[in-house]
């Protein structure tokens, strides 16, 4: 038996597969199967937490949003999060960060609730995203912790917001800056500098004021604009805030992590490490 | 080339000892080795260009940064798919070529379909590459492969089953160990892969997947690569070393031990997750007894070897072979204690864990494939190699580089695991271990160099090849 091809095909082979698939998946199976799977529009319906960062974006990004998503709502926050969490598993992100947080090494302390079975039962969590390294920090409570805008920056040029951090820039999530963009950048550099804001009422009055009459003659304006801020003008071929589609998804999908959970958002504790040398009990 | 002779043990039998009755050039298509061989060579400077990428990322020293389709986070997907089904699926499809005729003194079932299998693996390697290359990915560890391509790949393993498996089954008498090996790692590798690429992404998600997106990473090592290597060690070691294996019986524990507690662990990946704790700890205690078993395994072999000690030093597939053995040792050894929930607690997601992917993936299946390797150009081009000493730095290189990467990675880990524990701010355990990052760069450097003068040496031995007469009826001194 133990020689034989039937005993190694059928033992071997077969058998004591099936026997691991029936111990560790099968089993796992059977315990959840009272547990419905939620679909991506189940995930969006009724939440507030994500649906109000959803609503920030579009307010942020306006032209951006309304050209890839239309409007606000569960019905696009559903379609933002299929799209995000595409990128989000295409770019490996689950590679360097991991989606679960352990009831040890102090990870509770750190991220927040220990990681239950009930928030993967969805189809985002087809094939599960718990990843198995964490160059990054986890994200699975990352959701409202930070700004949308903290977020795009963070994905076009991660060490501008996060010193000295090694992830990878994400510029392909991001297009040129418009010219009614790059007029509102102005108006509030206006308050700390006078002179934005008299170019800005320069270009107004030369051009009009409705945003058609400003993207008609978007070449002259940025023209001026390149005089006096050749940085900003720099913004029309790429810009931090001008996210593409996939940009807005990702950023949404992350604000979306741990949106289901009561504590959310939950901000980090964090002491300062001399404080935590003076007072080691505390 | 008496050396050919198949290690036949007394008790086995069986297996053909007289040479004049193997006509292997008559069961063996040498060139479709050769083929396979160079394939899974160029996949493994491709999968170096990925893992080089992510190395510089890491320590801030990426030049390419911002380029989409150079983005370090595919080219990690490409990194571990092109040494997965790139460099080992092309390098063991290149082997057994080589050990199955032998071993069963049948050729394969068909040679048309062997080349079929050929170009149709390069398919399913290059369409990878692109797909996660333009951001296709799906979300399961070592088994990225778009979806799209997963009943492809499904195929090509049912094709290799059936060409390789008829004439094993063909053959009549007792089978030597490693068919016991290669005709379950057939079963297996089907199965491993159909259940990893479907079963997470159409029928199940949440907890469930997760148990078996672990199994699958556990399996594709533990069910495709570990029983197809190790089958080959039993086939090349006796056959170098001039004697049978050491122990018919322990081969037996060996094979029987693999197949029962090894499919068992895959849940050992996610421990502490929302997976239910009874199933976590049967994951860990077959873990534990598989190390048992490996030991019975590495003992048949260094028993093997008892006597002839001197071929590690003079013979260089032996070397490589036992290197990658010790090197297995040390893995599986550290397999037993990092399975345990309190090393977990510091270890897991940590650099521990990519350091002992590197050791069981480069310090233990890759080594042995360089000593088939350089045990089988020499006789595929009809020449010695054309430069013993480049070899040597091939060795040198390569098992340099993996022992420091292990080692660097390994501090790196519990660097970060204990400064996760403390709470101190994210970025400490960056800028902590960015030291060793560095050092596995170098470390990463040196293997490639290590590679690099292989395929010089490879290039020239093929040359030399061309330039030196029809081979003659005397078989050369291959040196090796």
């Amino acid at each position: 038996m133990f020689e034989s091809k039937s005993g190694i095909l059928l033992i071997g082979g077969l058998g004591f597969f099936l026997l691991s698939f029936l111990s560790n998946v099968v089993v796992s199976v059977l315990l959840y199967q009272d547990m419905p799977e939620q679909s991506v529009e189940e995930l969006a319906e009724q939440n507030t937490n994500a649906l109000y960062l959803w609503q920030d974006l579009s307010v942020r990004y306006p032209e951006a949003f309304k050209k890839h998503f239309g409007e606000a709502n569960e019905k696009t926050l559903a379609e933002a999060l299929e799209v995000g969490h595409k990128a989000y598993v295409g770019e490996a992100c689950w590679h360097c960060h991991s989606q679960f947080v352990r009831p040890v090494s102090n990870e509770e302390s750190r991220w927040g609730a220990v990681a239950s079975s009930e928030e993967y039962q969805n189809e985002l969590n087809r094939p599960v995203l718990w990843g198995t390294r964490r160059v990054g920090p986890d994200l699975s409570r990352e959701g409202g912790r930070r700004g949308n805008d903290w977020h795009a920056v963070h994905f076009f040029d991660p060490p501008s917001v996060s010193t000295r951090s090694p992830m990878p820039k994400y510029p392909w999530f991001f297009e040129g800056l418009s010219i009614t963009a790059a007029m509102r950048r102005l108006d509030t550099m206006a308050v700390q500098d006078e002179a934005a804001g008299e170019l800005a009422d320069e270009i107004r009055s030369e051009f009009g004021e409705t945003d058609e009459e400003l993207t008609k003659s978007a070449s002259k304006a940025w023209g001026m604009i390149r005089k006096q801020y050749p940085e900003l003008a720099k913004e029309r071929e790429l810009s931090p805030d001008a996210p593409n589609k996939r940009g807005l998804a990702m950023i949404a999908y992350v604000q979306w992590l741990g949106s289901w959970l009561e504590q959310y958002p939950l901000y980090e504790q964090y002491t300062p490490i001399a404080e935590q040398i003076a007072n080691p009990l505390e | 080339m008496t050396a050919e002779q198949v290690p036949a043990n007394n008790q086995t039998a069986a297996a053909p000892t007289d040479e004049s009755k193997l006509d292997a050039a008559h069961l063996v298509d040498e060139r479709l080795v050769l083929w396979f061989f160079l394939a899974g060579l160029t996949y493994l400077m491709v999968s170096f260009a990925g893992g080089l990428l992510m190395a510089l990322q890491l320590v801030k020293w990426n030049p390419l940064e911002g380029v989409e389709i150079l983005s370090p986070g595919r080219w990690r997907l490409i990194h571990t798919n092109a040494v997965a089904y790139g460099f080992i699926a092309n390098s063991f499809l290149g082997a057994l070529h080589w050990a199955i005729p032998r071993l069963t003194l049948k050729p394969v079932l068909s040679k048309p379909l062997s080349y079929f299998i050929f170009v149709a693996w390069q398919v399913v390697v290059l369409s990878t590459a692109a797909g996660l290359i333009l951001g296709e990915a799906q979300a399961v560890e070592w088994g990225e492969t778009p979806v799209w391509i997963d009943p492809l790949a499904l195929a090509g393993l049912a094709l290799v089953a059936i060409n390789f498996g008829t004439p094993i089954i063909q053959m009549k008498g007792p089978m030597y160990v490693t068919l016991w090996y290669f005709l379950a790692a057939f079963v297996w590798t089907f199965l491993t892969y159909a259940m990893g690429n479907f079963i997470p992404e159409y029928y199940l998600s949440g907890t469930s997947a997760g148990a078996v997106a672990g199994l699958f990473i556990h399996d594709l090592v533990g069910l495709f690569v570990t029983p197809l290597a190790w089958g080959l060690m039993y086939y090349f070691v006796p056959i170098l070393l001039k004697k049978p294996i050491w122990s018919h019986g322990l081969s037996l524990v060996g094979f029987w031990g693999l197949a029962f507690f090894y499919p068992l662990q895959g849940i050992h990946h996610f421990l502490y997750t929302p997976i239910p704790d009874f199933l976590e700890y049967g994951a860990v205690i077959s873990t534990i007894a598989v190390e048992f078993v490996v030991t019975t395994v590495v003992i048949n072999f260094f028993g093997t070897l008892w006597g002839s000690g001197r071929a590690v030093v003079t013979n260089l597939p032996i070397r490589w072979f036992y290197t990658g053995m010790v090197l297995y040792f040390v893995t599986c050894a550290q397999c037993a204690l990092q399975v345990t929930r309190s090393f977990q607690q510091v270890i897991h997601f940590t650099d521990w864990v990519v350091g002992h992917a590197h050791l069981v993936m480069f310090g233990v299946f890759s080594v042995w494939f360089f000593g088939m390797m350089t045990y089988l150009f020499p006789r595929l081009f009809k020449t010695s190699w054309w430069s013993r000493s480049l070899c040597e730095w091939h060795f040198w290189l390569s098992a340099g580089g993996i022992t420091v990467m292990f080692l660097t990675l390994t501090l790196a880990g519990l660097f970060e695991g204990y400064f996760w524990n403390s709470l101190r701010p994210w970025q400490d355990s960056i800028d902590g271990v960015w030291g060793f990052w560095v050092v596995r760069l170098f470390a990463g450097l040196s293997m490639i160099a290590g590679q690099l003068v292989f395929v010089l040496n490879i290039f020239m031995t093929w040359r030399k090849s061309k330039q030196t007469a029809p081979a003659s009826s005397a078989a050369p001194a291959y040196a090796t």
